[in-house]
């Protein structure tokens, strides 16, 4: 049967290829194509195996292309994808995709490493007021946490649903956002990660009379 | 133990092998599991005794019989068929004067999070197994009856590509169920490479879930939009041609006031505009907790009736088995949260 990785394809050389918590990396090669905060690229390994989509986590006006990644176990890709090392080949698809357009002041709500668009659009600069929501289990996968704790300061919110009680929030981030006081409907919200998490903020967000219309996924399937 | 139904010639050619079998054999299984409709192995009668026997070691034809059934005022049938563990997929019976449609789901779940849905709720499961998506055509008792098949119960068939192929071949092939692919339809959010492989590699019937031509509408409606948005699936289309042997239709669930105006109808005229195609309406079953609300049935008509007259084949979708709660993932979403309160 043909796969459909036989189409459209670069192949680049990795840079490098980072482990920054157990299980999850940051791969980055060569930006060839210019894109926007929130597109994704397809990336593969061999064309026996399906390309996997994957948001562009780096800035862009910035020379390399990062890509934050967690490994599944069972996973087809993302077991090979860490074991790449710098050098090796790696297939890329142009940058596509539309989560691009955000509001001022936009509510950023990830899950995992669903904080990769958040990351491209504020270090391009394109999310001026923005306010974010990140949700992990334990304080490693709080990806770029300095970055974000720089930038935002009191407006990085994170929810750990398994530390114990400190300065963060500990639960999941649909728990913080049922009992946010300062949800403000009138905000764009921006939500990506799991279908689970996307669906459930969403509803939650919508019981708290947040407009359908103010309400933006990108779903990791 | 491991199910035949569902597999392919050319699998059951290498389990035959395997066994040390003669590589007829393979043959003469998929006769007994797709054209006469055999139960057990131990029927599969012009099999020698030992290889029957050899075979029941390790397989089992497989088949499972739905759990519950639910019938409507109207005919329509609701079966749920137990799948992984302890999880549920609905298959519809639609009977309908000369015809008789089944409603098969691919996948338990689904990943792709539309608002309007109640499958997205469930959150994902898995995949199912071609046998999986077969056995709820071949274990209800309208099985003889059934003429058309559509891929549009709970799951993206796209997301399950392999497996949909895998199933769709044993449907249409010699070896297999001999239908004509004019029988099948799948029906997707519009995954654009599994797509265009599915469209290269079969001669089904395709159905789109459109909901809307408009990029932010779509968007809240259903995320995939922010990944293939619909007018690159649309471009995609028009390369290929399509006939009265291969439609290409277009679903549109009509919600009250958000995508059943005017604006639309012109929109959705100038993004199909070069593509033979047509468009089903089809009225929305609420479903709970969501903001969004069937049009009512008189703009409903206006809206067919608009889009016909703009040279688009437009139809109503009859509203079947409400009565019983249709909506794809209503009745297992049901099923799951009795089944959470038992343990
Ligand atoms: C638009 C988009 C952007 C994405 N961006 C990123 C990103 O930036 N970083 C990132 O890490 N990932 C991202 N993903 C997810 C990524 O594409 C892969 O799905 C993921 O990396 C797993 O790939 P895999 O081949 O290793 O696992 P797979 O072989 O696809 O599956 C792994 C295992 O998990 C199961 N499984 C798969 N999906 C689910 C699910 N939703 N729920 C439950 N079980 C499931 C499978 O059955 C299997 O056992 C994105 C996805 C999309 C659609
Ligand atoms: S409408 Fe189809 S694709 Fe969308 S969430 Fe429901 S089952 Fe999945």
């Amino acid at each position: 049967m043909k796969k459909w990785n036989e189409f459209d394809y670069d192949i680049q050389r990795v840079i490098s290829n980072q482990s920054i918590a157990p299980g999850s990396y940051i791969l980055k090669f060569k930006k060839i194509t210019p894109f926007l905060a929130g597109q994704v690229v397809a990336l593969g390994i061999s064309r026996d195996i399906e390309p996997r989509y994957y948001s562009i986590a780096s800035g862009e006006n910035d020379e390399l292309i990062s890509i934050l990644y967690s490994e599944r176990v069972e996973g087809q890709l993302t077991p090979m994808l860490s074991m790449l090392k710098p050098g090796d080949n790696l297939m890329v698809s142009k940058p596509f995709g539309t989560y691009t357009q955000v509001k001022p002041s936009p509510i950023f709500i990830a899950a995992g490493t669903g904080i990769a668009p958040f990351i491209s659009m504020l270090m391009s600069n394109k999310a001026k007021g923005a306010t974010l929501i990140h949700g992990a289990r334990y304080t490693d996968y709080f990806y770029y946490s300095d970055y974000l704790e720089n930038t935002l300061g009191n407006r990085y919110i994170r929810c750990c649903s398994r530390c114990e009680q400190g300065s963060l929030f500990v639960g999941r981030v649909t728990d913080f956002v049922k009992q946010w006081n300062d949800l403000d409907p009138e905000r764009p919200y921006y939500l990506c990660g799991s279908a689970e998490m996307v669906v459930e903020t969403r509803d939650i967000l919508i019981s708290r009379g947040v407009p359908v219309s103010n309400i933006n996924s990108e779903i990791y399937f | 133990m491991v199910p035949l139904y569902g597999k392919t010639l050319e699998e059951l050619k290498s389990i035959v092998l395997e066994e040390g079998l003669p590589a007829f054999s393979a043959k003469q299984i998929t006769e007994w599991l797709y054209k006469h409709n055999a139960e057990s192995i131990d029927a599969m009668t012009n099999l020698s005794k030992k290889a029957r026997e050899q075979l029941s070691a390790k397989y089992t034809v497989g088949l499972v019989k739905p759990e519950k059934v639910t019938e409507s005022a109207d005919g329509t049938k609701k079966y749920l068929f137990p799948v992984l563990a302890n999880r549920y997929v609905e298959a519809a019976y639609i009977p309908d004067k000369d015809r008789a449609t089944l409603c098969v789901s691919s996948q338990s779940g689904c990943k792709m999070g539309c608002l309007f849905c109640m499958t997205a709720k469930q959150g994902f499961q898995g995949n199912l197994t071609a046998g999986e998506i077969l056995n709820q055509l071949r274990s209800i008792p309208e099985f003889e009856k059934v003429t058309n098949i559509v891929y549009m119960g709970m799951g993206e068939p796209f997301d399950n590509l392999d497996n949909v192929l895998k199933s769709i071949q044993i449907m249409t092939s010699d070896w297999g169920m001999g239908w004509s692919s004019k029988r099948i339809t799948v029906s997707t959010i519009g995954l654009i490479p599994a797509m265009k492989q599915f469209i290269e590699s079969t001669s089904c019937h395709l159905a789109i879930s459109l909901h809307t031509p408009f990029d932010d509408e779509r968007k809240t409606l259903m995320p995939i939009q922010n990944v293939h948005p619909i007018v690159d699936v649309i471009a995609e289309l028009k390369k290929y041609r399509f006939t009265d042997h291969r439609r290409v239709s277009f679903e549109y669930i009509m919600f009250d006031g958000l995508n059943d105006t005017p604006r639309h109808v012109k929109a959705l005229v100038k993004l199909l505009n070069g593509l033979t195609c047509r468009i089903n309406l089809i009225r929305f079953h609420p479903i709970p907790g969501s903001p969004l609300r069937t049009s009512p049935d008189e703009r409903i008509i206006q809206f067919r009736d608009s889009l016909t007259s703009k040279g688009i084949f437009t139809t109503i979708r009859a509203s079947r088995g409400q009565d019983i709660q249709a909506a794809c993932g209503l009745l297992s979403t049901k099923a799951l949260q009795e089944k959470g309160r038992q343990q």
